[in-house]
């Protein structure tokens, strides 16, 4: 899977969360929970979608790597690509 | 037309889900009504059969006007239903109200029978007196349209032109109220998280992403056992006294994603067990922020809770939501230096918060919830 099919599959969950918020325009580096206004309980749904659509199970424990979008497809595409899973 | 809020005077019918003919059970949803906050859905509270829908869809009617007629199971047919409908379900030869709202209705000249009730089974309280004094009349209902279709769907003009200028007004109704009649008190404590947060890590290890738990749930947990224990916090002031609830109806303070507030509660907290309780929560957040809650959910609340530590604030100072008499308040867990038994460490703190109405409790019973809290959070085993 590409960089760009893994930013689009955060995408689509994101716009289950916050239909109102216009997730292309984050800045790769910027805080995904500030940017969006989203709550624990919104960032929990996030990673289910993200379960659901890509198949990675996100550990509590990786969760404070997590903070930005370039991180989180960082951390997605190690772990689609023979990282840990 | 129920009243779903402490400060709600009229409601627009949106839709009918039922039709003449009919039968329902409790709990059934049966219509939609448009406040100012959002679309409620409204239930019906015994079981029956469907024998007159009264308002259209569109219509905007004053709290106590009647929507429909229901036949009870075991009841005689309704009587024929005159042209205006200022009429009441087997005309009740007494309304029910307490004592200090008949005595204050002779005095300020209230009409009981217009008065809509919002104590146990419908009875009128002194503050539904006040509150029908101090409203103007209610518009003259239209005419029953004899023969006409039930129109199921959203009418065009049914919600307010602002949504948010509605919902800005509802708080702002609800908000000025409570300072204007609670005498707030403010404690707060701090709280060793160590454990409940261990306890946590190692209950969600076991679970798929779906099925974790957030440490929010364990607090609302923690909230409802320790009512248990402290129950003068749990109920409403009404009347003048204080009127404590059995059950915990766990209000939860949603914020909503285009501005706004919506507190709807979790019933039987008390009896729910962690993982319930996050089924409960995942329930209702989603459902406040798409407009589906009843009208149950959002006016059965004995305390609310409230929960501003996804956004890094420390302390919560609560503004109570009336008539209940207390609201819990938490703020973000973060390391802190921690003094125990004689030796510095650092600890995820937690600060909890009360805000209690001082007419109801005083400072002591206050100060013996938070430390309940605190004892059940230090030790999260036994919740």
């Amino acid at each position: 899977m590409t960089e760009t099919e893994i930013r689009q599959a955060i995408f689509d969950s994101l716009r289950k969360i916050a239909p109102e918020a216009d997730a292309q325009k984050i800045q790769p580096d910027e805080n995904l929970r500030e940017a969006l206004d989203i709550d624990s309980f919104d960032f929990l749904n996030l990673l289910i979608g993200l379960h659901q659509r890509l198949g990675v199970e996100i550990p509590e424990g990786d969760y404070g790597q997590l903070t930005t979008l370039s991180a989180l497809v960082r951390y997605l595409s190690q772990r689609l690509t023979g990282g840990r899973s | 037309m129920p009243s779903l809020g402490a400060d709600m005077t009229a409601g627009t019918l949106v839709q009918w889900n039922v039709k003449p003919g009919d039968a329902v059970k409790r709990g059934d949803i049966i219509a939609i009504v448009g406040t100012e906050k959002a679309d409620i859905e409204v239930e019906v509270y015994e079981a029956g059969t469907v024998e007159k829908l009264i308002a259209q869809p569109g219509d905007k009617l004053p709290v106590g006007t009647p929507l429909a007629f229901i036949r009870a199971e075991g009841e005689a047919a309704a009587p024929p239903i005159p042209a205006r409908p200022v009429v009441k379900k087997g005309a009740p030869a007494r309304v029910k109200a307490s004592p200090l709202a008949r005595k204050l209705a002779a005095e300020l000249g209230v009409d009981l029978e217009k008065v809509h009730g919002t104590g146990p089974q419908g009875a009128i309280e002194r503050h539904d007196v006040e509150q029908a004094a101090g409203t103007p009349a209610p518009p003259a209902v239209e005419p029953v349209r004899e023969g006409s279709p039930v129109a199921l769907g959203r009418p065009t003009e049914a919600a307010p032109a602002e949504p948010a200028l509605g919902m800005r007004h509802a708080i702002a109704m609800a908000m000025a109220r409570s300072n204007r009649e609670i005498p707030h008190y403010y404690l707060s404590t701090k709280i060793d998280m160590s454990k409940a947060l261990d306890w946590l890590d190692r209950f969600n290890q076991q679970r798929s992403v779906e099925n974790r738990v957030l440490p929010v749930a364990l607090l609302l947990k923690a909230v409802a056992h320790g009512l248990l224990q402290v129950p003068e916090l749990n109920g409403f002031w009404i009347d003048d006294q204080l009127k404590l609830s059995a059950e915990v109806h766990l209000g939860v303070a949603t914020s909503l994603r285009r501005g706004g507030l919506m507190i709807p509660a979790i019933h039987a907290a008390h009896q729910k067990s962690v993982e319930e309780l996050m089924t409960a929560l995942r329930d209702i957040i989603t459902r406040a922020r798409s407009g589906r809650l009843r009208g149950s959910e959002i006016t059965e609340g004995t305390i609310t809770v409230t929960n501003l530590g996804d956004l890094g604030v420390e302390t919560v100072y609560g503004v109570i939501y009336p008539p209940q008499v207390a609201l819990v308040g938490f703020g973000k867990i973060t390391d802190q230096p921690w003094a125990d038994q004689g030796m510095l460490g650092v600890r995820p703190v937690l600060t909890a918060t009360l805000a209690a109405d001082h007419r109801a409790t005083d400072g002591h019973r206050g100060a013996q919830f938070l430390e309940v809290l605190r004892r059940l959070l230090e030790a999260p085993e036994n919740l």
